[in-house]
């Protein structure tokens, strides 16, 4: 049996080479990515023990990206449930409308403290592409952002905006041409360019360090918010559960890591269900996936009987992915977080609902994921139970899914 | 004992002076017939030893030549065992060492010691693992070698010398350096003369070893670095096959062709 280690930070629980619990995560890489690897290893580890990159760090936590983001109690809908109480980390509020911000601000800093001006990126929803372009405008770097062609047809407003930062979008036709293949062929770009460029993965996966730059930048999520509960409830509850989505994992890993410590703080993470009727589901922990390696790591990977990955299906961009970070993997291994699946048809009731009952909070498709899990378990729970949904992404970026879904004309 | 039949073909050509020619395509591409018919067409047009690529869809190490040629073969229907069946039919007939090149999930779906053992029964002489780096991949460069298959391991252009040294120090008979960084099928972008500085230090660090030199070689640059022990032609061969496809023509006669000239002119370099 695989433990968490208590006392000891999530992303440094990994051996010495890079595998959580023995067997989640490692650096499988071609040897031409050794060296850029170990260097950006070698320099992030100086620099998350640096005060002064701290200190930059957080000043553009809290003047650029906003932090924090609100914290809110969503009485209309605990009332509605008539069961735990409901509340939101809204971190959609963060500048660019996603957590996102958080890795992106870090990859750019780095970037910058090694000299390169070029960044590139993978991105599926097209928040970490619209963040990493943002940033990397701010900072005067080239960005280059690798998007699946399918992906960028559904989420236009993204790449628009990715445009405006002056970013170049590179558009991915091979496969299933959404995240995956977006992920691989900026690895195949950084494998040429990574003299001069640097590469930001967009999410907890990858190899150990890129999973690891990803997951401390997002901590600030749980960071900001734990002070927030002591300061709502005067300690921290008895009964808490916090739900999250999760695609590769990156918004869950940050919204969990303060809480590792806290037995009594249950976690749970929703995966994409997909169609009702499909089978081509994103869900690769709730399924039960087998081991593979995908995109430089060990994870659980949905995939065929030959290795093959196989096609996923989901409304949601964002957690349209067939593997999984390797810290969901260890923390599923080691019985910390439970996995479940939420529908496209029970995403987009989730999205209405919330949308409808509380208006300040609407939800983007991946978090509505969350907010369906909330709804399905809330009523059956005793009223001193409290629920927190990280709201980790605006709604804006699918109006277009969402009003066809529904039947509008936009 | 395959391994030995590749050490022999190695000492046997730099007897005649001559670097070994490799050839890679990707196994099943674009089928199993017309894969095994190209593999015979290289053979007989004087490749001494034959790459063939187990496709992975979600490869990081590949240009867009090769991934044409996996994707193709991948969306064929072909299967890790089909290509197994292809080195095997063509290892019935011919005597050119045949190694695979791959990614770890191909090896890892279908269980390291099972795919050792399928090696073996198709006469398989070494294995290259694009994402499968040193120190990681020991134990399963162990096994390999118990069972007398090569594990080649990969070296590149920044790989330090210390670096070197360990890999080198743990490797079997034949390495594999990427000539430069990039994926397959770029141009060469460094000069020959860095190729052959590298080539040389590996070689003072390991005189015994052979090193094949791969990505960015085609007809033009083969010139240059003549002087190794081995050079690759991949994704210039699998231009070819796509190309033969769309005009319908047949891919085993074109590549056959395109492999002579290569023979031809690496000998004519050495002067016989």
């Amino acid at each position: 049996m695989i433990e968490l280690q208590k006392g000891i930070p999530l992303i440094d629980q990994h051996d010495e080479h890079g595998y959580w619990g023995g067997k989640f995560g490692g650096s499988q890489i071609a040897e031409s990515l050794n060296y850029p690897i170990e260097e950006l290893t070698r320099e992030f580890e100086k620099l998350r023990h640096d005060e002064k990159f701290i200190a930059e760090r957080d000043h553009y936590f809290k003047n650029f990206v906003g932090a924090p983001t609100p914290f809110i109690k969503l009485n209309n809908l605990t009332k509605y449930l008539g069961g735990a109480q409901i509340y939101c980390k809204l971190v959609s509020k963060a500048t660019g409308g996603a957590h996102k911000a958080y890795n992106a601000v870090v990859h750019a800093l780095i970037a910058k403290h090694l000299g390169k001006t070029f960044i590139g990126g993978d991105t599926g929803a097209g928040y970490a592409g619209k963040m990493l372009s943002m940033v990397s405008a701010h900072f005067g770097l080239k960005a280059k952002i690798f998007m699946g062609a399918k992906d960028i047809e559904r989420q236009q407003i993204n790449v628009f905006s990715m445009r405006s930062y002056g970013a170049e979008v590179v558009p991915v036709t091979s496969g299933s041409q959404t995240l995956v293949n977006a992920v691989s062929e900026c690895m195949r770009w950084w494998t040429a360019e990574n003299e001069t460029a640097h590469m930001c993965v967009g999410s907890t996966v990858g190899p150990t360090i890129f999973v690891k730059i990803c997951a401390w930048s997002t901590a600030q999520i749980s960071r900001e918010m734990k002070k927030q509960v002591i300061d709502e409830f005067g300690e921290i509850p008895k009964n808490m559960k916090l739900i999250n989505c999760v695609g590769g994992g990156s918004s869950a890993a940050g919204f969990w890591n303060e809480w590792m410590d806290h037995d009594n703080v249950e976690l749970i993470g929703v995966e994409a269900g997909g169609p009702e009727d499909s089978k081509k589901h994103a869900a690769p922990l709730t399924n039960s996936s087998k081991l593979g390696v995908l995109h430089g790591s060990t994870q659980y990977v949905i995939q065929d009987s030959d290795g093959e990955i196989e096609e996923t299906e989901s409304i949601s961009a964002g957690l349209d992915y067939p593997g999984v970070s390797p810290l969901h993997c260890f923390l599923k291994e080691t019985g910390r977080a439970r996995y479940t699946s939420a529908t496209d048809e029970e995403a987009i009731e989730a999205f209405k609902l919330v949308s409808r009952l509380e208006g300040f909070v609407s939800p983007s498709l991946e978090p509505a994921h969350a907010f369906a899990e909330a709804i399905k378990i809330a009523p059956n729970l005793s009223k001193d139970t409290i629920i927190c949904v990280d709201s980790c992404g605006d709604s804006a970026k699918d109006a277009q899914i969402i009003a066809q879904r529904l039947g509008y004309k936009l | 004992m395959s391994s030995d039949t590749l050490k022999q073909k190695f000492s046997e050509l730099k007897k005649e002076g001559l670097p070994a020619l490799l050839t890679y395509t990707v196994g099943g591409d674009p089928s199993k017939d017309i894969s095994l018919e190209i593999f015979k067409s290289i053979a007989e047009s004087g490749a001494d030893i034959i790459e063939c690529g187990l496709g992975h869809s979600a490869n990081i190490g590949d240009g867009a030549a090769i991934q044409d040629s996996t994707y193709r073969a991948l969306s064929n229907g072909i299967q890790t065992d089909d290509v197994f069946s292809i080195i095997k039919s063509f290892k019935n007939e011919y005597s050119q060492d045949v190694i695979i090149m791959t990614y770890q999930n191909k090896i890892m779906s279908y269980g390291e010691k099972n795919f050792i053992e399928k090696c073996v029964a198709s006469n398989v002489s070494g294995i290259i693992c694009v994402d499968y780096p040193w120190p990681t991949n020991m134990s399963f460069a162990d096994e390999c070698k118990k069972n007398n298959i090569t594990f080649i391991q990969l070296l590149s252009p920044t790989t330090s010398e210390e670096r070197l040294k360990l890999i080198l120090d743990d490797s079997h008979d034949v390495c594999y350096y990427i000539s430069q960084l990039s994926t397959t099928g770029s141009k060469l972008k460094v000069s020959s003369e860095e190729i052959l500085n590298k080539f040389n230090l590996m070689k003072s660090i390991a005189p015994e070893k052979n090193f094949i030199i791969g990505f960015g070689i085609t007809l033009d640059t083969i010139q240059s670095i003549k002087d190794v022990d081995a050079i690759v032609v991949g994704s210039a061969l699998c231009k070819e096959i796509s190309r033969s496809v769309n005009e319908s023509q047949n891919p085993a006669t074109n590549i056959g062709n395109m492999v002579k000239q290569l023979k031809e002119k690496l000998t004519a370099l050495i002067g016989f």
